[in-house]
């Protein structure tokens, strides 16, 4: 498969996404700059974490009128993946990709720290991997984290199933101290309605080899992979 | 002309910052402090004469890029 990855002024996880895509899952991936305005080619689009034009004026408020964003509104709209991981996932709610928005944490702390979450659904292109019971261990490394959206909005969430990581305990449970940012129903990640844009706070990308004390998160990338080789036959066949 | 925007939390999203303030203020021994919350201010530079024009596209901006309608509100006035 083949990954864009797109960097923006002060993006600062874009290297580690496409070490995990390219050396450690051995798929294709490459750089797109935010000022292209073709993501031709690709099957599927990261947007990484960092402090895109340094979180001026509110977390992805400007990239989001990057030329590439126009791209990847339009990559979205034919039912192209796309991934947003932690200034990402802000840059999407600001796009009006994702519903909501992360809000300052709770806590007013930048929060740095191996949180524990799980996959609320596994019925999605980024969770279809993840084992039900699974606890997955994964860092955080933010300010802005905390999910806001309206009633109306955390409604149709729920009844759609879009929430798709939510912060527990280590027995899975939604409780408020395993909440590091005040997100509300404990969320770290959600989708769009038709399944295929998500973004989530935690970085996956940093814990997806051993060697960094988890890979829990290649089952994130390993699912998206997997839905991706799924349609790929489903079209040849 | 210039713009001058005021963007606020909407009353429903919590917020820190603000209550975070309003303990500082509490603490300091300032009596009847009620809910803080804290914002932005925007002064925008325009050019010509037109002010009517200006107030739709400032408007137009608030609603875009100054504020996010999700968490913020806003309120401006053009100043000759």
């Amino acid at each position: 498969m083949n990954f864009a990855v797109l960097q923006f002024p002060a993006s600062n996880c874009d290297q580690d996404a496409l070490h995990v895509l390219k050396n450690v899952l051995g798929h294709s991936a490459r750089f797109v700059w935010h000022k292209d305005n073709s993501l031709a080619g690709f099957d599927a689009v990261i947007i990484p974490g960092g402090f895109s034009y340094g979180d001026y004026l509110r977390t992805g408020a400007i990239a989001r009128f990057s030329p590439i964003m126009q791209a990847v509104q339009a990559f979205a709209a034919q039912g192209g993946p796309v991934l947003g991981i932690c200034n990402g996932f802000q840059i999407l709610c600001e796009a009006g990709l994702l519903p909501g928005a992360l809000i300052r944490n709770r806590s007013l702390q930048f929060r740095c720290e191996h949180i524990l979450l799980k996959a609320a659904t596994n019925d999605s292109p980024f969770t279809n991997k993840i084992p039900a019971a699974k606890i997955l261990r994964i860092p955080i490394a933010h300010g802005e984290g905390c999910y806001f959206a309206g009633d109306e909005t955390m409604e149709q969430l729920k009844a759609g199933g879009q929430i798709l990581w939510q912060y527990t305990n280590a027995a899975g449970e939604l409780t408020e101290d395993s909440n590091p940012n005040g997100s509300l129903g404990n969320i770290a990640g959600i989708c769009n309605q038709a399944r295929n844009v998500a973004g989530l706070m935690p970085h996956p990308e940093r814990a997806s080899e051993p060697i960094l004390g988890s890979a829990d998160g290649r089952l994130i990338f390993e699912s998206l992979i997997s839905w991706l080789e799924t349609k790929a036959q489903a079209r040849a066949n | 002309m210039k713009a001058k925007i005021i963007v606020t939390p909407k009353k429903a999203v919590l917020d820190p910052q603000g209550k975070t303030v309003q303990n500082a203020l509490e603490h300091m021994g300032y009596h009847g402090i009620g809910d803080v919350h804290v914002g932005k201010y925007l002064e925008i530079e325009l050019a010509g004469v037109d002010k009517e024009a200006w107030r739709k596209q400032i408007d137009d901006a608030c609603h875009k890029i100054l504020s996010n309608p999700v968490i913020e509100d806003y309120r401006f006035e053009i100043e000759e």
